[in-house]
C-alpha cells in the first residue's frame, strides 16, 4: 500500500519517558489498594509457614538434605518463592483480556505507543510495588522465624535482581500471550485457568524443581516456566552460582526475548482481525 | 482534506446457532461504499440511527477495524498500517469509553498523556492551562478519576483528546447522558476550539442541538450506507421536518384548524392543548402565535423540534 510522506519525528515503539510515566502509573494504580495487598502478604505468609513445614518434615526422614538443599536453603527457597508470587503475578492476570473483552482496547490502540511495550512498562511498575507491599514482609518474617542462608557467590548476589527483573518479564510475556486469546474466544477464563494450574507446579511455586523425578524437571525445563519462579530462588539459595548463576539469568533473557517476540506476532495476528466490541 | 474516504465498506462475520452443533455463518454489511471527505477547519455532523454504521465507520477512520474494501487517508496517513503515527494527529473521545487512568488521580492522565505524546514541559504545561480554565478541571485535579461524575469525566476526556492539539478530533456520542447545562458548556468549548485553532472535527451524536451547534454540514447513514450529505437546514428541508407547536388556552376551544401554514395534529383534554404542525421553510413560529392569539386566548405554549431518528425516519421513507 502507498504511504504518504508525512512530516514530524518517526513514531518510536516506546519512548523512554512514556515507559517510565507508564510505569509510575502501573506503581500508583497497585498502592491504591493498600488493604488487598496487606491481605495477600498475610496470605503468602502463612503458606509459606505449612509449606516450609512439609519440606522440613522431608529433610527430617531424608538426614538433614534433599536435592542439595540443607535446612537454612529449603526456609530461603520458602521465603523467596512466597515472596515472588504477586511479583511475577503467579496467579495469572486477566486485565488486557477484560479490555479486549468491553472493547476498552480500542482506546489502547488509539494511542501513539507500541501495545505490548506500553504494557510491559505499566506491568513492571506493578511489580515494583508488589516487590515492597508483598516481598518484603514474608522474607523478613519468615528469615527471622526459620533461618535464612544469604547468598555468598559474587555472581548470584550481583545477577540476583537482574534475575528478578527478568522473571517479571518472562511472566509477563507469558501472560500477555494468554490474554491475547481474547481476541478469538472472547472469555478467556478457561485457557487462564490451565495457564495458572501448569505454571503453579512447573514453575517450582509448589516444590523446588530439583525435587521434580527427573522425567518431570525434563518437562518443566522445556516450558518458560522454571525461569520465573525458581531461576531467581536458585540464585538465592545458592542452587545457581559462579558461571552457572550467569547461564540461569542468560537463559531468562533468551526466554524473554523469544516470548516477547511470539506476542509481537500473535498481537499483529490479533489487530489484524481486531473487531472492536460494542459501539 | 483531512479525511479523505472512498467506497468504504466494512463486512462483519456473524455465526448463529443452528441446531445443537451447527452453526450457520451470515455475512452482514455494516458500511456499504461509503465516499466522503473532510477540509481542514470543517465540523462534520454523521448521524444515524442505533447500528446505522457510525461508530464501524469510526473505528476504519482510527485504523483500529480493517476495512474489507475501500481506501482510506487521515491526514494523509492509511489509518491502520500507521495507526500509532496517525494517533499523535488526531485525537478520540469515545463517549461510552474512557482514556483516563481509573484508579488515578486526573492530574495524573494528563501527565501521562504528555509522556506518551512527547509534548515538550513548556507546551504540555500551557496547553493543560488552556484546556484546565476553559473546562474548569483544576478543582478536579486530585481526584480520582473513577470517583467524578459523568459531566466531570467528560470535560476531562475531551481535554485528554485535544491535550496534543490533535488536527482531526473524532467526537463519537460526546454529550451522551450529560445535562443541559454541561452539554451547552462542553459545545461552547468546541466551537471555540473550532473557530480559535481550526481544529477540524468529526462529530456523531444523538442530539440534534449538538449539530445545529457546531456542525455546518451532515452526513446521515442508514443501513451502512449514506443517505444524506448537505446542510442542516438543506436536510430538514428535504425530508419536511416539522416544528410543532403545542398551546395551552385558557378555556377549552374549537379545533384550530384553520390557521394558515399549518396542520392540527391532535386536540387534548376536549381543545385546552392542541399541537400545530408546520414547516419552517413555509412560515414562522411568530406567525402562527400570532395567528393563534388572534383567535383564542393563550395561557402558555411550547415550541418542539424535530429529532434526529424522526428527520432519518423521514429520510428514510422519503426514498432516502
Amino acid at each position: 500500500m502507498p504511504v504518504a510522506a508525512q512530516p514530524g519525528r518517526p513514531a518510536v515503539a516506546l519512548p523512554a519517558a512514556a515507559a517510565l510515566a507508564l510505569a509510575r502509573a502501573g506503581f500508583a494504580r497497585w498502592a491504591t489498594y493498600r488493604q488487598a495487598a496487606l491481605a495477600g502478604m498475610f496470605t503468602n505468609t502463612v503458606f509459606g509457614v505449612i509449606k516450609l513445614s512439609v519440606l522440613l518434615a522431608i529433610i527430617k526422614q531424608t538426614g538433614g538434605t534433599v536435592a542439595g538443599y540443607d535446612r537454612d536453603q529449603l526456609s530461603t527457597y520458602v521465603w523467596m518463592s512466597q515472596a515472588l508470587i504477586a511479583v511475577v503475578a503467579v496467579f495469572g492476570s486477566s486485565d488486557l483480556a477484560q479490555r479486549v473483552r468491553t472493547g476498552d482496547i480500542a482506546v489502547d490502540l488509539a494511542r501513539p505507543l507500541d501495545l505490548q511495550l506500553s504494557w510491559l512498562a505499566t506491568d513492571l511498575g506493578r511489580a515494583a510495588y508488589a516487590v515492597f507491599a508483598r516481598g518484603v514482609l514474608p522474607m523478613v518474617l519468615g528469615g527471622a522465624l526459620f533461618g535464612f542462608s544469604f547468598p555468598t557467590d559474587p555472581a548470584a548476589v550481583a545477577l540476583l535482581a537482574p534475575a528478578v527483573l527478568l522473571a517479571v518479564v518472562v511472566s509477563f510475556a507469558c501472560r500477555f500471550l494468554v490474554n491475547l486469546a481474547a481476541f478469538w474466544v472472547v472469555e478467556i477464563r478457561g485457557p487462564l485457568t490451565i495457564y495458572v494450574l501448569t505454571t503453579n507446579l512447573l514453575c517450582g511455586l509448589i516444590i523446588p524443581v530439583q525435587l521434580f523425578p527427573t522425567w518431570l524437571k525434563v518437562l518443566a525445563y522445556a516450558t518458560p516456566f522454571p525461569w520465573l519462579l525458581q531461576a531467581p530462588c536458585d540464585l538465592a539459595t545458592g542452587q545457581s552460582r559462579g558461571w552457572a548463576a550467569a547461564g540461569t539469568v542468560a537463559a531468562q533473557l533468551a526466554w524473554s526475548l523469544a516470548l516477547l517476540a511470539l506476542g509481537r506476532l500473535v498481537l499483529a495476528r490479533a489487530t489484524r482481525k481486531l473487531v472492536v466490541q460494542g459501539g | 482534506m483531512i479525511v479523505d474516504v472512498e467506497h468504504l465498506r466494512r463486512d462483519y462475520v456473524v455465526r448463529r446457532r443452528a441446531g445443537r452443533f451447527a452453526r450457520t455463518r451470515h455475512v452482514v454489511t455494516a458500511v456499504d461504499d461509503v465516499s466522503f471527505s473532510i477540509a481542514p477547519g470543517e465540523c462534520l455532523g454523521y448521524i444515524g440511527a442505533n447500528g446505522a454504521g457510525k461508530s464501524t465507520t469510526i473505528k476504519m477512520l482510527m485504523g483500529i477495524l480493517l476495512p474489507t474494501a475501500g481506501r482510506v487517508r487521515i491526514c494523509g496517513l492509511e489509518p491502520v498500517a500507521q495507526r500509532t503515527v496517525l494517533a499523535r494527529r488526531v485525537g478520540a473521545v469515545f463517549g461510552q469509553r474512557s482514556q483516563l487512568w481509573w484508579d488515578l488521580p486526573l492530574a495524573d492522565s494528563f501527565r501521562l498523556l504528555g509522556a506518551i505524546h512527547r509534548l515538550p514541559e513548556a507546551l504540555w504545561r500551557s496547553r493543560l492551562r488552556e484546556c484546565a480554565d476553559q473546562l474548569e478541571l483544576d478543582e478536579l485535579f486530585p481526584t480520582p478519576v473513577r470517583e467524578l461524575s459523568l459531566g466531570q469525566r467528560m470535560r476531562g476526556e475531551v481535554a485528554a483528546a485535544l491535550l496534543h492539539s490533535p488536527e482531526l478530533l473524532v467526537l463519537d456520542e460526546p454529550t451522551i447522558g450529560l445535562d443541559l447545562l454541561s452539554k451547552e458548556r462542553l459545545r461552547g468549548f468546541l466551537a471555540r476550539e473550532r473557530t480559535e485553532r481550526g481544529t477540524t472535527i468529526l462529530l456523531t451524536t444523538h442530539d440534534l442541538t449538538d449539530i445545529e451547534r457546531l456542525s455546518d454540514r451532515i452526513l446521515v447513514i442508514d443501513h451502512g450506507r449514506l443517505a444524506f450529505d448537505g446542510t442542516l437546514p438543506a436536510l430538514v428541508s428535504r425530508v419536511g421536518a416539522e416544528r410543532v407547536l403545542v398551546v395551552d388556552l385558557v378555556e377549552p376551544a374549537a379545533p384550530l384548524a384553520d390557521v394558515p401554514g399549518t396542520v392540527l395534529r391532535t386536540v387534548e383534554a376536549g381543545g385546552l392543548r392542541q399541537h400545530l404542525a408546520f414547516r419552517p421553510e413555509q412560515t414562522t413560529a411568530a406567525a402562527v402565535v400570532a395567528a393563534v392569539a388572534g383567535r383564542v386566548q393563550l395561557r402558555d405554549l411550547a415550541i418542539t423540534e424535530p429529532d434526529i431518528e424522526d428527520v432519518v425516519r423521514r429520510l428514510y421513507l422519503s426514498g432516502g
